[in-house]
């Protein structure tokens, strides 16, 4: 879980911040609903997920209220790695 | 009843939710025609007042222009009011025609076909021209009708940093497996006033076989030396696969918008588009109108080399008057506040003063990027523009924000 949520914190730095960027991303920090992410760019974190874990994510449940924090998403994650 | 009690209060509740986040949006009356001096009622019911518009996208200054107005006259006269019916079956007429070719030769395109808006133009032409093995790769700040048609694409998608060419050159690598990419970008970003470095972009595109679809509604009829748009800057005049414009800002300011680029995708549009196959014409005189406006600014660059002057001298002013802009050269300035109350206020302040502008925030802009967004026309005269500086000047005294950096505003205000 540690692991994980290392990497989808990379993931964000690297796909959705600016160098200049002064945030600090914790495990609970918002970032759709604090506008960090919209949920137009939400797209491809979606992809990111899918590929890396080898899981489907349907819409239904990659909502922005699911992806808002790391924290969220990788519960997300590890639900359909269960199953 | 079907329109239950419990149904007005569920609704209700939702626009009390939407007052209670400060999202409302009030209504604005404008009593005169459009122009960079207009009557306004606002709040509504209050007394009329003449105010400085610094917030039209009347770039040209061509919205209420004599000669604009007299060619809509002479289209209602002479083709009628309105064509009762789409385009394919007995809405088109020759002018609809002499228009495209018009819209055609103005942008440096193979063909063109009009839309009912920009709005529908762009919430068309994706779906018409691209299947599921495909994928559009879309600036992350494109507008929001770009997104609309995105999403009723079948097409995947995918984003990249706004105007990061490296993030999308990334992109485009990881995407060589489609059989169409398309990239999307606004020419001109209505929020910022960036200009999209397209020469770069196209020479990705060229490098990466793949399509590029600019919206240039914020663009046509005044950026590059002739008026022509972003491709025209950026020198990459005829190497565009698609542009979508709005005859709704710069040329002419009524309605009506269009796809133009190569001859096959345009013509799939008129196949299969849905808002031109299942939508009205547009009306002759506006038809008739935009022709003329496309003679003014194929015959003179004067209106578009008073825009750039009143652009240069408006930033240069504010500046010196210690508010923040966002940098750059189109007419679209933001003064940035960061605080989305504080631009609230200070548009309401301003309006005091007899300058109508706006403040835009979250979600329409990122949050802690709030600003009031000033918008330079070729109707603005320098005293004009003095005027607007001399009111942000006073206003931005009262809330003590004249030379305060980001992070100055920022630790008196929030974010």
């Amino acid at each position: 879980m540690a692991d994980m949520k290392e990497v989808i914190k990379e993931y964000i730095v690297d796909e959705y911040l600016d160098d200049d960027d002064d945030i600090e991303l914790t495990d609970t920090t918002p970032i759709i609903s604090s506008g960090i992410v919209d949920s137009f760019s939400m797209v491809s974190l979606k992809a990111f997920l899918e590929k890396k874990y080898g899981i489907s994510l349907p819409d239904s449940e990659a909502t922005p209220e699911a992806f808002d924090t790391v924290q969220s998403i990788c519960a997300l994650v590890q639900k359909h790695l269960a199953k | 009843m079907v329109y239950s009690d419990r149904t007005r209060q569920l609704f209700a509740d939702e626009l009390t939710s939407i007052r209670g986040k400060g999202l409302f949006k009030e209504k604005r009356f404008i009593c005169s025609a459009q122009d960079a001096e207009i009557e306004v009622e606002y709040p509504e019911g209050a007394p009329r007042r003449r105010v400085l518009n610094f917030c039209a996208n009347n770039y040209l200054g061509l919205s209420s222009h004599p000669e604009v107005v007299a060619a809509a006259h002479q289209g209602l006269e002479e083709r009628g009011y309105g064509m009762s019916s789409v385009r394919f079956i007995c809405g088109t007429q020759d002018i609809h025609r002499d228009l495209e070719n018009r819209l055609t030769e103005f942008l440096g395109t193979e063909d063109t076909i009009l839309f009912p808006s920009c709005l529908d133009a762009n919430a068309g032409v994706f779906e018409a021209i691209l299947g599921a093995e495909d994928v559009i790769i879309a600036d992350r700040l494109i507008h929001a009708s770009l997104v609309d048609g995105i999403r009723l694409c079948s097409a995947e998608y995918d984003t990249f940093k706004h105007m990061d060419m490296k993030h999308l050159e990334k992109k485009l690598e990881a995407h060589q497996d489609k059989r169409h990419r398309l990239i999307v970008t606004d020419g001109v970003f209505s929020m910022d006033g960036d200009l999209c470095p397209l020469g770069e972009m196209v020479a990705l595109a060229e490098k990466y076989d793949a399509m590029v679809l600019v919206d240039e509604c914020h663009a046509s009829g005044f950026i590059g030396k002739t008026g022509r748009g972003t491709h025209e800057h950026f020198g990459v005049l005829g190497r565009i696969d698609l542009i979508t414009t709005t005859l709704g800002k710069a040329l002419g300011g009524a309605s009506g918008g269009c796809v133009s680029g190569r001859r096959e995708l345009v013509e799939l549009c008129r196949q299969k588009a849905r808002p031109y196959l299942f939508s009205n014409a547009i009306a002759p005189s506006i038809v008739s109108a935009s022709i003329k406006v496309l003679d003014i600014v194929s015959g003179s660059t004067e209106r578009r080399d008073r825009l750039e002057w009143n652009t240069r001298y408006f930033r240069e002013q504010i500046v010196a008057a210690g508010l923040n802009i966002r940098e750059g050269e189109t007419p679209i300035a933001p003064v940035m506040l960061y605080n989305a109350k504080l631009a609230n206020d200070m548009s309401r302040d301003m309006y005091a003063e007899g300058i109508y502008v706006v403040g835009f925030f979250f979600p329409v802009v990122p949050a802690g990027a709030a600003r009031i967004r000033v918008q330079l026309s070729a109707s603005h005269t320098k005293e004009m523009i003095d005027q607007c500086v001399a009111a942000f000047r006073k206003v931005g005294e009262k809330y003590g924000i004249l030379g305060l950096d980001k992070q100055g505003i920022i630790d008196k205000y929030g974010m």
